[in-house]
């Protein structure tokens, strides 16, 4: 007979806890999104023995306090979920500061079996363990692991069977706070335990009734209140008899001020440092006391004063080349595979809607989603490099300052880096911003950063509409214009749209490591497959449903064939769309073709150029796209003379490009990164906002000045 | 006043905590985190453009603003 187990993974950041899930479950991994927040929430499956053991893998977190959503998001899992066993990760080399957050796992009342993890690590630092007594004194089962190695993972699963059927032995063992405190705690859980059991299941944010085990919710709920947590003072307050149970917490918190003169949090989390202290004065013994290790030799050149910008902006080149320059080559490749496939389908079928449809259409799609995958799959690449060797925490170091003085965070310059290239990656690579706020932030700035697919757009009209020699000047003031707008918005958005308390940049510096070819492949997998998925099948459809808006209606309103394509490009939805929204674009000195132009560039913003092209008849579109001197200069005279084009129109027209909406694909990619259409729906509006304020003060203020008109 | 926060140790100094002020989050943050008065630290080094800084106690590196290591009173 088979049995289910599951098993929640819980640990520090950097304390190895995505080697120890990958070598628990492989590839089989599920990742998605917690409910409500932007949280991701991994899952995998594996069998051991005669049991089927599901793994979640909480977000890595120092603490489980109410600050930060990972941290709520993996107390829920615990109380909600009711997973048999909580398998804690712990750094061996680093192990009082992560044994932190064991006591809290224990205060929860789940089993705890903890992974002593790196242990090889700590070992040749010099340290010993006593895993019997450690064991027995933190009132958890402790296995050696080391994830790197794969080593341990059998002997953990073991335990986890046993801790799950209850065979093991475990002491109740928790913190003993100071008795000051632990009186208040009584007085505060009595209160508590008075309002009954249906208190405390209204008490857990789950609908379904608690596995907890009363007297620990109780003396949980205590202890949270006491420690002034506000997630827990919130659902206390809702219910009936809330209301004396705060009284009681306040006033043992006044107590506690005036009896101990700390404040109560600081008492408990004293009293937790106290007790691991305590335990490992008695587990641990070192043969060899502050040797520099490696990892501070190899500082002292990576994060140098001097040394240390240059190295960084090295290390960044190169993973921009990385991503673009070795990505172009196969990117060309699908370009041209899905041109053949156009092609040879096109050959295959009669002409019509269908075949259009097919090629246009699906075709179009399906090319417009792989296409990109070569730069997800080496950015990863290298993002998973930057983050398993311990880098991008310093990489955040290097650049924390300036980033920070616009409102970001030091792990905000890769994706802003990245947005320069696409913005789709650079948009996945916010990821690695452990916080909401900044993530969103980073997110909602990027597509700011012109990405390689306006370039078209901007030299084909620096080209038809400026000298040679400002060309450069002309180009260089578009990407700056982005830049500084990043700037304002970030400060804007963290301001208005996102306020809320500046979060705490306090984070580690883990030792260096070599990582492990098997995490940086999943890694990659994880992401490219997400995009495939999820973002793909947007992609497709919003690229489908464009096609229809230029291809209907198909005949004139007699049912005669259009004379020309861009007679049928007029007529159709999307030249419609183009007259709808002129009286709302004139102000910009764009005309009805302008629109639909733009339009169209929320396929791809290069699709801009041609989609002009085909308005202006210009028989040539692919010699237009690589700005060839004759079509170029055909478009120039055909756009001055059919939309009275001016050298400002022009340039206002590659500021609109810049700014509003970025492609369908970000959009998608967005949504899928922040779990629903609240936030790309928030791009698209402000994007389209702030492209036509900027637009009509440049317009308007060239007009006045009568600068390039 | 307060005394001598983190933020005026220079790189190579050795210290001890005192206490911790500010509030909410940043303060939790760093006790969480195992900033706890009476942990010995040292100032590891400031980052290349002066902001922020590492320390260095009990075995392991963080990194932190110096307007959060203004919260860090010392002895």
């Amino acid at each position: 007979m088979k049995e289910k187990i599951t098993i929640a993974l819980a640990g520090n950041p950097n304390s190895g806890k995505t080697t120890i899930f990958n070598n628990l479950t492989g590839a089989r991994q599920h990742v998605g999104n917690y409910s409500g927040v932007t949280v991701e929430r991994k899952e995998g499956n594996l069998k051991h023995k005669d049991y089927d053991i599901k793994v979640i893998d909480l977000p890595g977190t120092y603490s489980l306090t109410a600050y930060s959503p990972d941290e709520v998001v993996a107390r829920n899992v615990i109380i909600d979920e009711k997973p048999d066993v909580v398998v804690n990760v712990v750094d061996a080399s680093n192990l009082e500061r992560n044994l932190y957050l064991t006591t809290q796992l224990k205060e929860l009342g789940v089993p705890v079996v903890v992974a002593m993890n790196m242990a090889d690590m700590a070992e040749t630092q010099g340290i010993n363990f006593n895993y019997q007594i450690l064991s027995q004194l933190l009132g958890v089962n402790i296995v050696r692991t080391v994830g790197t190695k794969n080593s341990g993972t059998q002997e953990l699963l073991d335990e986890v069977i046993q801790a799950a059927s209850g065979q093991a032995e475990i002491t109740e063992k928790q913190v003993r706070y100071i008795n000051e405190l632990e009186e208040e705690i009584s007085r505060v859980q009595d209160l508590i335990a008075e309002n009954s059991s249906a208190t405390l299941e209204a008490a857990s944010s789950a609908a379904e009734p608690l596995n907890m085990d009363g007297d620990y919710l109780s003396r949980w709920l205590a202890l949270k209140l006491i420690e002034n947590d506000k997630d827990v003072i919130q659902k206390i307050k809702s219910l009936s008899g809330g209301g004396k149970v705060l009284e009681q917490v306040a006033k043992s918190q006044d107590h506690l001020r005036k009896i101990v003169g700390e404040d109560p949090e600081l008492i408990v989390v004293d009293g937790r440092y106290a007790f691991i202290r305590g335990a490992c004065q008695e587990a641990l013994t070192y043969t060899r006391q502050d040797r520099i290790s490696t990892t501070e030799k190899v500082d002292k050149i990576l994060l140098n004063r001097m040394l240390g910008l240059p190295i960084f902006l090295g290390i960044m080149w190169l993973l921009f080349q990385l991503t673009f320059t070795l990505g172009s080559p196969p990117m060309d490749w699908i370009d041209a595979g899905f041109g053949l496939l156009g092609e040879w389908t096109s050959a295959h079928m009669n002409e019509g809607l269908l075949q259009s449809l097919i090629v246009d259409g699906i075709i179009g799609g399906v090319g417009g989603v792989v296409i990109f995958l070569p730069n997800i799959i080496l950015l990863f690449m290298g993002i998973a490099f930057l983050e398993d060797t311990g880098y991008m925490a310093r990489a955040a170091f290097v650049m924390d300052k300036l980033m920070h003085r616009v409102g970001l965070h030091g792990k905000s310059f890769i994706p802003m880096l990245i947005g320069f290239g696409c913005t789709i990656p650079a948009i996945m690579a916010s990821r690695t911003l452990e916080n909401e706020r900044d993530r969103l932030v980073t997110m909602l700035v990027s597509p700011l950063m012109s990405c390689g697919a306006r370039l078209p757009v901007y030299t084909l009209l620096i080209a038809a509409f400026f000298h040679e020699k400002v060309a450069g000047n002309v180009l260089f003031s578009i990407y700056l214009i982005g830049i500084i707008l990043a700037m304002i918005m970030a400060k804007v958005l963290k301001k208005w749209v996102l306020p809320g308390e500046s979060e705490p940049f306090v984070m580690e510096l883990p030792a260096y490591r070599l990582p492990t070819l098997k995490s940086v492949l999943i890694h990659m997998w994880e992401r490219s497959w997400l995009y495939l998925k999820k973002a793909g099948t947007i992609i497709l459809a919003a690229s489908i449903v464009l096609w229809m808006l230029f291809t209907f209606p198909t005949v004139d309103s007699q049912g005669n064939e259009f004379a020309s394509s861009s007679l049928q490009m007029e007529q159709s939805y999307a030249g419609r769309v183009g007259h709808a929204i002129e009286p709302i674009i004139a102000p910009l000195g764009f005309d009805w073709k302008t629109g639909v132009a733009l339009v169209a560039g929320f396929a791809a913003k290069e699709v801009v150029v041609s989609t002009m092209g085909t308005l202006y008849s210009i028989e040539d579109e692919d010699a237009l796209a690589e700005a060839e001197e004759a079509s170029v200069k055909g478009f120039a005279d055909r756009a001055r003379e059919q939309s009275g084009y001016t050298p400002l129109v022009a340039y206002v027209l590659m500021l609109f490009t810049l700014i509003y909406v970025p492609c369908m694909a970000t959009v998608a990619v967005l949504k899928r990164e922040t779990n629903g259409w609240k936030w790309p729906s928030f791009m698209v509006g402000y994007t389209l906002v702030l492209a036509w304020v900027v637009c009509f003060v440049v317009y308007q203020g060239g007009l006045l000045l009568g600068i390039g008109v | 006043m307060n005394g001598k926060n983190l933020k005026d140790l220079e790189p190579g100094q050795k210290a001890r905590v005192k206490k911790i002020t500010g509030n909410g989050s940043i303060k939790r943050r760093i006790l969480d985190i195992g900033l706890v008065p009476g942990s010995e630290i040292e100032m590891e080094r400031y980052a290349p453009l002066g902001d922020p800084v590492e320390i260095k106690l009990k075995g392991y590196h963080l990194s932190l603003r110096k307007e959060e290591a203004e919260n860090i009173i010392l002895e």
